[in-house]
């Protein structure tokens, strides 16, 4: 099924009849594999690939070219005393925020990413999305995280919450595009399913749990059902989408968490900053200390990294 | 129902002090002491409790000092109200005594060491230049084997608002000591006890980057004591030896227990002409 094939009864039809998801079974599944023990070199492995999936944020209305210049030289060289500490994926910020952004990783590898279509509540007109989205991309922004409009969603209107992430796929033109699902205000995991498919049909490079702004952020069990939303969309369509949980994962035994989930659901291709990210602003901290105590053998403090 | 025999004994498993709460040590092991089962703490318990010293600082440390004197006065209320529970693992009534009057002792101070550790600098210049005592901050503690000792190390460290993580190797009387701080208004996190060996477990806290101070008085002189002080210095720790040739704690302790965990901060301000 293609989008552009259906009428909205057909993506309606599709969506509902996507199986339920097994509420229980899913928290349970979630729980046993967040048990893993991860140690030695698998862990010291599995916290640098953290570190490049981390989406350094800052979305604060508080933001600063000051602040976001920082972040940059940190997501850049997370570690200044350790030239072997990778570089963070990308820095995430608003599209005002871009152009510095912009300038401070020029020619450095990491990706710069930027909310757009009125983050985090998707509740402007479509023509104030898609200019907002033109203007992060023009100022230079390689990514793109888009809100749905959740209300649409809730409401049944599956095709406009389509036609909107199309358009905003077009807008974005080159740059990869994330579409955040708002998991925390979906009420079901049947619903983060069916959103899932929904922004994948309608050309999603990326499906991210949440914005951070509401109160029910990343789980594992959503990042479980999105999980395996991408890995039966390839099997039925041929076509990678990466996942992005974000808001709430603070550990590096969080993170690890994540890590296992992803190997055990939708298998190690999943396992790479190209498909795997996580929307985090402390979460790099906690990875730096964590590689500090595996490096020096000592358990590391919060007076050694930086304040952000 | 007649008094009988077949009324099972509740026999009690003295358990870890970390912030606020009284868990097993993460590692399941125990040890007996005189016939009672006791945890025994791993590294990881002591990385939990660091970790619950350090959220607890911030309140504890911005508590006013007023509010922490009389915390520690209710400290010894509830010392003194246990007593039988002391007497029963044997501790000596005029050590008792002598515990509930410092806990006072080091209640009353905590309005006034700031009086003694700071104050107004006079300078060659147009400045007002004021010197105030503050908490170093998380304190690591090898305490000794007495009640009196055991007070004697964590009050000068928590009146001024530090917050400790004690490795006791007294456990029963450790432990009951903690169950008084639980039900005295302490904050969960500012004292956490660990019992067990203290050579498995110190190295760890000497090393670890997010603890303050280390405080040696429990510890055996010799190689281990001298290798934590080193590891410590790779931190630039605070380290409080046992003064050469002391024994006991029945002498007035001073000010040194408390000043040795304070540092000082000087604010220059301009006198605005």
């Amino acid at each position: 099924m293609t989008v552009t094939a259906t009428t909205p009864v057909d993506l309606r039809a599709f969506l509902h009849g996507l199986p339920g998801v097994d509420e229980v079974g899913v928290e349970a599944r979630a729980a046993m594999l967040a048990t893993r023990s991860i140690k030695a070199d698998a862990k010291a492995a599995a916290i640098d690939l953290a570190v490049r999936m981390v989406d350094l944020t800052t979305l604060e209305g508080a933001d600063t070219p000051g602040k976001v210049r920082a972040l940059c030289a940190k997501g850049i060289r997370p570690d200044p005393t350790d030239p072997s500490c990778p570089s963070v994926g990308a820095i995430c910020v608003y599209p005002s925020m871009v152009p510095v952004a912009a300038a401070a990783l020029a020619g450095s590898g990491v990706h710069l990413a930027s909310v757009a279509t009125a983050f985090p509540s998707g509740q402007a007109p479509l023509e104030v999305k898609l200019a907002d989205t033109r203007a992060a991309v023009a100022a230079g922004a390689d990514e793109i995280d888009m809100v749905i409009s959740r209300g649409a969603f809730l409401a049944g209107d599956y095709r406009a919450v389509s036609d909107e992430i199309v358009a905003v796929k077009q807008a974005a033109g080159d740059a990869h595009l994330k579409v955040i699902l708002e998991t925390g205000e979906l009420a079901t995991y049947d619903n983060v399913r069916r959103a899932s498919w929904l922004a994948m049909l309608a050309g999603a490079d990326f499906i991210k749990t949440s914005t951070g702004k509401v109160a029910v952020n990343a789980t594992l069990p959503i990042t479980l059902v999105m999980l395996e939303a991408v890995r039966d969309f390839r099997d039925r369509h041929g076509r990678q989408v990466g996942v992005k949980p974000a808001g709430g994962i603070k550990t590096t035994k969080d993170a690890i968490k994540y890590l296992v989930l992803i190997n055990e659901t939708a298998g190690s291709d999943w396992l790479s900053p190209d498909w795997f990210r996580f929307g985090a602003s402390s979460l790099l901290n906690d990875l730096l200390m964590q590689r500090s105590k595996i490096a020096t053998g000592h358990y590391a403090g919060p007076d050694y990294v930086t304040l952000d | 129902m007649p008094k009988s025999s077949t009324r099972l004994t509740v026999r009690k498993t003295y358990k870890l002090f970390i912030g606020g709460k009284f868990p097993r040590s993460e590692s399941g092991r125990t040890f007996v002491v005189n016939g009672d089962n006791v945890a025994l703490a791993s590294r990881k318990d002591a990385r939990d409790a660091v970790v619950a010293a350090r959220a607890a600082f911030g309140g504890w440390s911005g508590t006013t000092a007023y509010n922490r004197g009389q915390v520690l006065y209710r400290i010894a209320e509830m010392l003194q109200a246990r007593r039988a529970e002391f007497k029963a693992l044997k501790v000596p009534g005029d050590e008792l005594d002598a515990a509930v009057d410092r806990w006072v002792w080091y209640a009353g101070w905590s309005d006034k060491i700031a009086q003694v550790a700071g104050g107004a600098n006079p300078v060659a210049g147009p400045f007002l230049n004021v010197s105030t005592p503050e908490p170093t901050g998380v304190v690591a503690v090898i305490a000794p084997t007495s009640l009196l000792g055991l007070v004697s190390v964590i009050a000068p460290a928590i009146v001024t608002g530090n917050t400790t993580v004690v490795l006791a190797p007294e456990p029963q009387t450790a432990i009951t000591l903690a169950e008084v701080l639980a039900t005295s208004d302490v904050p969960g996190g500012v004292v956490n006890i660990l019992t067990g060996r203290y050579p498995e477990t110190a190295p760890w806290l000497a090393t670890h980057a997010d603890v303050n101070a280390l405080d040696l008085t429990g510890a055996e002189p010799g190689e281990l004591a001298a290798e934590l002080e080193r590891d410590a210095a790779g931190t630039l720790k605070r380290v409080i030896r046992p003064p050469a040739g002391s024994s006991g704690f029945d002498a007035d302790p001073g000010l040194r227990p408390m000043t040795a965990l304070l540092e000082t901060k000087t604010v220059w301000h301009p006198k605005g002409y």
